[in-house]
Order: C-alpha cells, then sequence, then structure tokens
C-alpha cells in the first residue's frame, strides 16, 4: 500500500510540472508586456511596475522566469495581487476553505438523490419510476447550471425569500443560518451530477444482478432486501464511487459559475473578480491551485479504489 | 421485480438487430442506421436538432425581428405581447429572434470545437497508438497535464488573458478538449495494431501513413462518432457557459449564454429575459444527448451506459 502511494506521488510530478508550465505559459500568452498591459489598468505605479518586473523576472529570458516561478511557488511566495495589493496565498487560504466546503455539500446532495433514484430505477426497470426518473436524468444532465441557478435563485430567493441567495453562513449564527446559505449553490452545482450519477448507479445495479453470486444468493432462498442490500448494492456501488469522485475535481471547475451566481466567497469568484480586473498574477494562481486540488482528489480517488475494492492491486 | 419487455422507451434492448432473414446479409452499417431509427429517443432528438439547424440556416427567414434592431420604447415587454411572441429585453430587441439567430451560433461554434479538438486529439492519438515509445509517452503525458485542469477553469483563464472573442471560444475550447479523442484513438489503436488487415498491409509494403490514416482510423469511427456528437453538446453548453461569465461571443451578437447573463441584471423585472434563452440551450444539449446515446446503442451494442 505505502510503495503504491509513493509511486503514485511520483508519478504526479510531472503533471505537476507541466501544471506550473501551463500556468506560467498563461501569463505570457498576452500579446505584449504583462506589466504594460497591467499598467494599463491605472492601478499600477510605476514603482509596482518594476517590482513586478523583478518578482517575474520578465527582463531574463524565460527558462529564468520559469525557474524563478518555480522556485517562489515552492517558497510559498505566491506573489502579490496587483489590484488589492495584498498577499495572493493568503487570499487563497481564505477563499479556498469555501470552495471546497460547497464541493463536498454538492456531492453529498448529489449522492443523496442519485443513489436511491438509481437503485429504483434499476429494480423496477421499464416501470414508469424508472422512465420518469431516466428522463429527468437525461433532463438534469442537460440542463445548463448556471440557468438552474439563476432560476432557483430566483423562485426560492426572490419570489418566495424563503432562502438566503447571496454569501456564506456562520455557524457562529447558528447551524440553520450555516446550511440554508448552502442549499441553493449546492443545489446548483449538484443537480447534474446527480443525474449522472443517478444513471451510472442504475447501470451498474442492473449490471450486478445478473451476476452469478446474485443468482445463488436468490438460489438460496435469502430474502430479495437482503440479495438487493447486502450483495447486489455493495458490489455496485464501487463504480459510482469513483466516477463521483472523479466528478469532485470537476465541481471544482463549476465553481467558478455557481460562486458568481450566488457571491459565494470562494476561489471561483476571487478568479473572476481577477479576470474582470485583469489582476494577471492572480488568475495565474488560482488556475495553478484548482489544478492542484485535481490533481489532489484524482489521487485520493485511486487510493480510496484500492481499499474500497479489494480485488484491485496496482503492483 | 425486472420486467422483460421487447423494447423499452429508452431502447436500450433492440430486438435482434433484424438478421433473421436468411440467406441476406445485412451490412453493418444498414445494421446501425436500422437500430437508431427504432430508438425513438434518438428519433426524437434527431428531429429536434434538425429544427435547430433549420432556425441556424433560414434564420434570416424565419425570424420575426432583426435580431440586434433595438426599440427603447418597448423594453421588458411580457411574452405574449403583440409582434413579440417571446417579448423583448431591456433594450427592447425581440427575443425570439435573438434566440433563432443565436442557434446559428451555438452549433457553429459546437462544430468548429469538435472538429479542432477531433482532428488534434485523434492525429496526436494516431501517431501515440501507433508508433509507442517516446512519441507515446509525449502524448500521454501532455494529455495528463491538460486532463489535470478542471475543463473550464482552463478555458476561463485562457480566455481572461486573450480577450473575450467568438475566435477565441472556438480556438480555446478546441484546445482545452483535444484530450478526450487522444486517449480514445490511441486505445483503438493499440488493440488494431494487432490485427491481421493491419499485418497484411504492412506486408504487401504500404506506408505508415497509409496504414494509419486509411487503414485504422476508419475503423474509430463508431466509436469517435459517438464521442463527437457528445461533446459537440459539451462544447455548446461551455461556450455558453463562457457566454454568461462575459468571457465568450462579445455583445450585441446573440448568444444564449450572453443573454442569460444580461437577463440576471433583470430577474424580478423580466424573468422571461432568463427562461428562454436557458430553455433553448438545455433543448440542444438534451437533443445532442439523446443522438449520441442512440449511436451509442446503435453502433457497439456491447457498451451500455
Amino acid at each position: 500500500m505505502l510503495t503504491y502511494l509513493v509511486r503514485r506521488i511520483l508519478i504526479s510530478i510531472p503533471v505537476l510540472l507541466g501544471i506550473t508550465f501551463i500556468t506560467f505559459a498563461l501569463l505570457h500568452l498576452t500579446p505584449g508586456d504583462p506589466v504594460r498591459i497591467m499598467l494599463a489598468t491605472e492601478q499600477v505605479t510605476p514603482e509596482v511596475a518594476e517590482r513586478l518586473t523583478e518578482f517575474y523576472s520578465l527582463d531574463k529570458p524565460w527558462y529564468v522566469q520559469y525557474g524563478r516561478y518555480l522556485g517562489n511557488l515552492m517558497r510559498g511566495d505566491l506573489g502579490v495581487s496587483i489590484t488589492s495589493r495584498t498577499d495572493i496565498a493568503a487570499s487563497i487560504a481564505n477563499r479556498l476553505p469555501n470552495t471546497i466546503l460547497l464541493a463536498f455539500s454538492s456531492m453529498l446532495l448529489a449522492l443523496l438523490i442519485a443513489l436511491p433514484v438509481g437503485v429504483i430505477s434499476a429494480t423496477h426497470r421499464n416501470s414508469i419510476a424508472d422512465y420518469a426518473s431516466l428522463t429527468a436524468s437525461m433532463i438534469g444532465v442537460s440542463m445548463p447550471s448556471f440557468w438552474l441557478g439563476l432560476l432557483l435563485l430566483l423562485q426560492f430567493g426572490l419570489a418566495w425569500k424563503v432562502l438566503p441567495i447571496w454569501g456564506v453562513g456562520r455557524l457562529s449564527n447558528g447551524l440553520w443560518d450555516f446550511i440554508s446559505h448552502l442549499i441553493l449553490p449546492s443545489l446548483t452545482m449538484g443537480t447534474g451530477l446527480a443525474a449522472l450519477l443517478a444513471r451510472l448507479t442504475r447501470a451498474s445495479v442492473l449490471e450486478v444482478l445478473t451476476q452469478d453470486y446474485i443468482r445463488t444468493a436468490r438460489a438460496k432462498g435469502l430474502k430479495e432486501r437482503i440479495v438487493l442490500y447486502r450483495h447486489a448494492l455493495r458490489n455496485a456501488i464501487i463504480p459510482v464511487i469513483t466516477a463521483a469522485g472523479l466528478q469532485l475535481g470537476y465541481l471544482l471547475g463549476g465553481a467558478v459559475i455557481v460562486e458568481s451566481i450566488f457571491s459565494w466567497p470562494g476561489l471561483g469568484r476571487l478568479t473572476i473578480q481577477a479576470i474582470q480586473k485583469r489582476d494577471l498574477p492572480v488568475i495565474q494562481i488560482s488556475t495553478l491551485v484548482f489544478a492542484i486540488a485535481f490533481v489532489i482528489v484524482t489521487l485520493l480517488v485511486d487510493v480510496l479504489y484500492t481499499v474500497i475494492d479489494p480485488r484491485i492491486r496496482y503492483d | 421485480m425486472t420486467k422483460r419487455c421487447g423494447r423499452s422507451l429508452f431502447g436500450r434492448r433492440s430486438r435482434g438487430g433484424g438478421s433473421s432473414e436468411p440467406g441476406r446479409r445485412i451490412s453493418l452499417r444498414r445494421r446501425a442506421i436500422r437500430a437508431f431509427v427504432r430508438n425513438r429517443m434518438a428519433v426524437l432528438g434527431t428531429t429536434m436538432l434538425l429544427a435547430f439547424v433549420v432556425c441556424a440556416i433560414f434564420a434570416d427567414y424565419i425570424a420575426p425581428h432583426d435580431p440586434l434592431e433595438m426599440d427603447l420604447m418597448k423594453p421588458f415587454q411580457g411574452p405574449g405581447s403583440p409582434g413579440h411572441l417571446l417579448g423583448t429585453d431591456n433594450f427592447g430587441r425581440d427575443i425570439l429572434s435573438r434566440l433563432i439567430f443565436g442557434s446559428r451560433i451555438s452549433l457553429t461554434v459546437g462544430l468548429v470545437v469538435v472538429s479542432i479538438a477531433a482532428v488534434l486529439g485523434s492525429t496526436l492519438g494516431l501517431l501515440s497508438g501507433y508508433y509507442g515509445g517516446a512519441i507515446d509517452i509525449l502524448v500521454m503525458r501532455l494529455v495528463e497535464i491538460f486532463a489535470a485542469f478542471p475543463f473550464l477553469i482552463l478555458a476561463v483563464a485562457v480566455m481572461a488573458v486573450l480577450g473575450p472573442s467568438i475566435y477565441n471560444v472556438m480556438l480555446v475550447l478546441g484546445l482545452v478538449n483535444w484530450p478526450i479523442y487522444a486517449r480514445l484513438v490511441r486505445s483503438q489503436v493499440l488493440t488494431l495494431r494487432e490485427t491481421p488487415f493491419v499485418e497484411a498491409a504492412k506486408a504487401t509494403g504500404c506506408s505508415n501513413r497509409r496504414i494509419m490514416f486509411l487503414h485504422i482510423l476508419p475503423n474509430c469511427t463508431s466509436s469517435l462518432t459517438v464521442t463527437m456528437a457528445m461533446s459537440i453538446a459539451g462544447a455548446i453548453l461551455s461556450t455558453a457557459a463562457l457566454g454568461f461569465l462575459g468571457l465568450g461571443v462579445q455583445p450585441p451578437t446573440p448568444e444564449w449564454g450572453m443573454m442569460l447573463n444580461e437577463g440576471k441584471d433583470f430577474l424580478r423585472r423580466a424573468p422571461h429575459m432568463i427562461t428562454y434563452p436557458g430553455v433553448a440551450i438545455m433543448l440542444i444539449v438534451l437533443s445532442l444527448n439523446f443522438i449520441g446515446d442512440g449511436l451509442r446503442d446503435a453502433l457497439d451494442p456491447h457498451i451500455r451506459s
């Protein structure tokens, strides 16, 4: 297990290097001198421009610049926002937990919807319930999250005024305050995923139900409920969990949209705000953080996979 | 309990492929077309998509108004108001006409994005799978690196740097989408490379390029078709997402995502400004997903969702 873990981490290193290179190149894709473009936003004084040129070694060849960039990253020096003049590392640290919270609550919501729906759909195949859930999941997969978000905001926030539509709740204001702020953004983010996972659960349960050991279990005269929950579901859930884990990374990507609809103070909103102000250093670093988070999540899912399904061995 | 029935609404199980007639061999292609046409959802999807295509091509004749024509005396007209079936937006522009012209943008961007991604990805996947070795390692590392970015984040960041425009949207989404195709084609090439017909082609002295593009690639078309149908849907969604974030197609072009972006400032006053563009996006994506599912079931009976 440990050797697998170490090897898996080592494999991630070239990918991480590639990610840093792409985010590095991002800043240099800009037509023209990045500092001059930043200067055009007026918020940058010549002294700051000089410091930026120095920080990014913009007067040196690209490989020196890249080396410096890597060095700065290693030391945890992520640079300074050119609009707010604050340390980028600090604002990332402020916002990352909110994005992670949102991603996990969306995932939880998606699984709470998808698993029962998928199982019922599979056990009652070709029934009205099955068709209804298949249709609903097809619509759910096709519905753009930004549209769903606006509709939810309009209905629950503006028309019925039952749920908050702005920002993050605080536990110090009570549990309801905390949860109620999470509901709409999580629904927005989780619906598409729930639809996808429900389809997958259905397919997976159907597949498992055709296996020999299920026939054996039934032949032994076990109650259908026990066959389903103890024999079938345990195996059927493995591909669903894997897919869910991988989707966690995509959920992070959707954060850009959901956070900007509900003014959720996370990494996605930070990115969008930086884009509006053309704050290139912040764009660069937040993209990098998203990608690294994605790599870590994928790694964790791979490792978890071996824990859940002991048949899988990577050595 | 599981009920057994010949054909489901979703066409998962089509009857025996019609191979019953003795002595008559039915080509694989005809059998696939037959399976597709029998799938009600696939037919529904095709009909819906055709409606969008007709709108896109004949927008000038179908649309009741000029999509850009403003009428500042009549902003926020509700749906069903005289002359404006779906109402008007904050500038008094006819929403129905904007939606009709918007289908042109979405379909064009979707097709261009998928073409860029498919050509680039399949070529790299072919080279990588066929030659193996250093090329394979290099391409697969690139695939891993690109796949490590949450798709939308990379697109958003690059758009922010390059500046928003419809051409940049196509370019960026195409460049971000290629790894799916590279992976898909490579995995198929790895098995096809060992087949007797490729060996035969080699033995008769075909060039590597000929083997790759004329012998191997045509055998990848069925899975490529399925993936392309699905990823046109993805590309249309991404285009709309970029438009919604203000990073895609620029005003006053009638693009669905951007219409939602404009509408979100008038949620209370004119909810119809966000209702219809969302419905349009959903329907076009739905139709492509139905087609994708139908194609998959028709072309590859082994794969089930």
